[in-house]
């Protein structure tokens, strides 16, 4: 594709996931000779198996013990993988950068308090007048805080806060969705110069029950020991396995990036979102619409980093499609051994995306028994995803030749 | 050829508003909305979906006249959204699939507590403290729910109104707190100005009353207390304004190109001229002191709106009613406005709908177009002792018959969110 000055490029990456903090790790995993095995809890939410958060040092991004506080663990995972992208693009210190740049956060909802909430169940089985009694409790017993740190929007109110990025703040919801919807809108507000750099991705925090409860209402989640994202079977749950992940990124005009000399990590050729029925073979349809978008790439020079739930049925009818479409093509299912990231999942895998197209890596197999050897680097590069359970996303990467 | 008359100030296509839709506690549809609005009518009463006692504010404005098949807050909201929707495409004068994107301003959701009541008594007795989320965990291996994750997904709402509505692409569902559903507007106008639609439909619905809710915003202090009589508790610029009013509502309008709605003979209603942002990274719920982000939210959507702080004649405030939110929107409307200020009208429609928090911003514009299509300016009512800091023309307690062209709609929100717009009658 020919350059133009709208071009969106990626400038910045800030992700952290079972495999550690920042790009260093990242970049390991995807460069490795063969596949470093994550890292997985299988006993603290026993039988979910889950990828766990990394360590990490609050204080790196996020420097006032009081601004940690206010926050739980998965405002905390955004506010710091926001604050890794910024130093990566080179404008954490760029106040003037930082007061015009606009922010699309992918969001879910902050954590219970799981005491509490114990606390009023447990007296509830005890009592008949419940409502009265939950007034009682929750009047007492909430930290007043508490709301704030469970708030949707705190993430980016947060980021504000502690990076001082106050261009615009918007954030979305829904899922999977949402972090498609996130870059999708980025995308065409910096095509159509409505915005000349933004901030852009979510967080996941897969280490909590209330979250685990959610997606056990339809058997979602996968149970026992680790299995590669495409052996997975309904012997062993639903096959979703959550992952801990953060995934930000700074996407800039090209004209904007050039101009202050910024690293382009990638560009951002296309991306789209799409939803529906899932039903007679209408996810199929989608899917291959999208696949369209990918029409100027060669397959045989592409790599796919497919964000599959693991959700056994899902998973197995996206992969039909892309191979079918995308014949030729190098498959990457990275969910597989980051986990699955929900909001965040989408804005994943464009960070690896963009870390492979820059670093011209030849990828692992993450499962050898679907997933073939990469001969060459890729010279493009196609994320999907699935939402577990609707919404579709796919984008095409290219280097920055 | 596009033409010159279809395009704004910036060559951008303008956008129109050819459909709207709003239901609040006062009632459901444009015209008895209207008509109990410009009547100083308040829709605020004791709370009766969940026992009050021993609770410090007993009072909202919820919308308990909707259907809904169960109560949770994903089926309230999308009831009344869906019920907006159909009234704006009518309004519009559109049938089947719309094919145009879907913003949607929701409430973040949550497990209600009557799901949990239930797990737990399905659940396997408690072994250790603290452990009520591994025994509903094995409540729900044993028999899975899947309308417990529905009523908790933050996509349910979007996806059966994209089904209903056949709304194209994947939905935005969003929240920037009380500013979300100017938000919505504001990804409507986006998007048919980078040219990849010719209409959007925009809604933001909050059925999201319910205990917790109430208590949470109780416990930042955030509520009136003002509990006797009802009616009484909101007034926005008044001395003895002490919180908001949570409350319920939806709105939806239906935007087009100006081309595209004149093209297919569509009634023009009003148009949105500009859309202004701004964060705050003051702090978590309370704006920076010195109003520079809301001021410079004001001043980029009249610069968007290409017109200057002369041109507007009315100014549909946020007027939360809360002793922080109205001194500082007075302090930033003074220093965008000045001395002229006090000769603009502005009034605050919470004063008798309360706030319907993620609805809010669409809610008041649909509210303000309506001001301007009617030449009647609803009151701010409960305005008894105005605040002597306060110096503002609230159109007080009872509407005015007042002409306006161009009216300036602000929202302000948790989490630094600032957000505005500006709409005018006509296209020029």
């Amino acid at each position: 594709m020919s350059k133009s000055d709208n071009d969106v490029v990626i400038t910045g990456i800030g992700i952290v996931t079972c495999y550690g903090v920042g790009k260093e790790p990242h970049v390991a995993l995807l460069s490795a000779a063969e596949m470093t095995s994550p890292q997985v809890e299988t006993e603290r939410f026993k039988p979910y198996p889950v990828h766990p958060m990394p360590e990490i040092d609050w204080s790196e991004q996020i420097t006032k013990r009081g601004d940690q506080r206010q926050m739980e663990n998965w405002q905390r995972l955004g506010v710091f993988t926001a604050g890794l992208a910024l130093d990566d693009a080179g404008l954490k210190t760029d106040a003037e950068a930082c007061s015009s740049m606009d922010m699309i956060v992918a969001a879910g909802g902050g954590e219970r308090d799981i005491k509490v909430d114990s606390l009023i169940v447990d007296e509830a089985l005890k009592r008949n007048d419940r409502e009265i009694l939950l007034n009682e409790k929750l009047t007492t017993e909430l930290r007043p805080t508490l709301f704030l740190a469970q708030l949707s929007n705190l993430v980016a109110g947060n980021i504000s806060i502690v990076h001082k990025v106050t261009g615009s703040s918007r954030t979305f919801m829904g899922e999977e969705s949402a972090g498609i919807s996130a870059v999708e809108t980025a995308f065409h507000r910096i095509k159509a110069g409505q915005s000349t750099h933004s901030l852009v991705g979510g967080a996941f925090v897969a280490e909590r029950a209330d979250i685990l409860l959610l997606v056990e209402g339809i058997r979602a989640h996968a149970t026992g020991e680790w299995h590669p994202l495409w052996q997975r079977s309904s012997e062993n749950g639903g096959g979703m396995m959550m992952g801990t992940v953060g995934a930000f990124l700074v996407l800039e005009s090209r004209a904007h990036a050039e101009s202050r000399g910024a690293h382009i990590y990638a560009a951002i050729d296309a991306v789209e979102g799409d939803r529906g029925s899932r039903e007679d073979g209408k996810l199929e349809q989608r899917l291959s619409r999208l696949a369209g978008l990918t029409s100027d790439v060669s397959p045989e020079q592409t790599v796919i980093f497919s964000g599959a739930s693991g959700l056994v049925d899902a998973s197995a009818r996206e992969r039909s499609v892309l191979e079918d479409k995308l014949g030729g093509a190098t498959l990457r299912g990275y969910g597989g051994v980051t986990g699955h990231g929900m909001e965040a999942q989408f804005p994943l895998g464009l960070a690896l995306a963009a870390l492979t197209l820059d670093g011209g890596l030849s990828v692992p197999s993450f499962d050898p028994s679907i997933e073939q050897p990469m001969a060459a680097p890729a010279k493009h590069a196609v994320v999907t995803t699935v939402g577990y359970t609707r919404g579709e996303g796919l984008a095409v990467l290219s280097p920055n030749a | 050829m596009s033409d010159n008359r279809f395009k704004d100030h910036l060559g951008r296509p303008i956008i129109a508003v050819t459909g709207m839709g709003v239901i609040t506690s006062l009632g459901q549809g444009l015209q008895d909305n209207w008509a109990a609005l410009t009547s100083g009518t308040s829709g605020i009463h004791n709370i009766t979906r969940f026992p009050t006692a021993g609770l410090s504010t007993r009072i909202s404005g919820t919308v308990d006249f909707i259907d809904v098949p169960v109560e949770n807050p994903v089926e309230r909201s999308y009831a009344y959204a869906r019920e907006t929707t159909a009234e704006a495409l009518a309004q519009a004068g559109l049938s089947g699939d719309f094919e145009g994107p879907l913003f949607l301003a929701a409430p973040p959701v949550e497990p209600e507590w009557s799901a949990r009541f239930a797990l737990a008594d399905r659940a396997p007795p408690a072994q250790v403290e603290g452990d009520a989320y591994d025994r509903f965990l094995a409540a729900m291996r044993e028999r899975p729910d899947p309308s417990f994750l529905e009523a908790v997904q933050f996509g349910s709402i979007s996806e059966r109104l994209a089904d209903r509505f056949g709304t194209r692409g994947l939905p935005v569902t969003l929240s920037t707190a009380c500013a979300s559903g100017a938000t919505a507007i504001q990804l409507g106008v986006e998007a048919i100005r980078q040219g990849r639609t010719d209409r959007s439909l925009v809604v933001a619905t909050d059925g999201s009353v319910s205990a917790e809710a109430l208590i949470r915003f109780s416990l930042l202090s955030a509520l009136s207390t003002q509990n006797d009589p009802p009616e009484k508790a909101s007034k926005p610029f008044s001395k003895e304004r002490d919180g908001f009013v949570i409350a319920e509502g939806a709105a939806t309008l239906v935007l087009e190109s100006l081309e595209a709605a004149v093209a297919r003979g569509a009634k023009v209603l009003g148009i949105v001229k500009g859309c202004g942002e701004k964060a705050d990274h003051f702090h978590r719920t309370r704006s920076s002191p010195d109003g520079a982000p809301a001021i410079a939210t004001i001043r980029a959507a009249l610069s968007d709106a290409g017109i200057d702080e002369t041109g507007i004649g009315y100014i549909n405030a946020h007027g939360t009613s809360t002793p922080e939110n109205d001194k500082m929107e007075y302090s930033s409307m003074l220093a965008v406005f000045g001395d002229r200020l006090k000769d603009i009208p502005v009034s605050s429609n919470k004063s008798m709908i309360g706030h319907t928090l993620t609805a809010a911003g669409a809610v008041e514009a649909v509210f303000s177009i309506q001001t301007m299509l009617t030449g009647t300016l609803p009151p701010t009512i409960n305005y008894v002792n105005p605040d002597p800091a306060i110096v503002l023309d609230v159109v007080p307690n009872t509407k005015r018959n007042q002409q306006v062209t161009a009216v300036l709609s602000n929202s302000f929100g948790f989490g630094g969110q600032n957000a505005s717009l500006v709409m005018t009658v006509e296209p020029a």
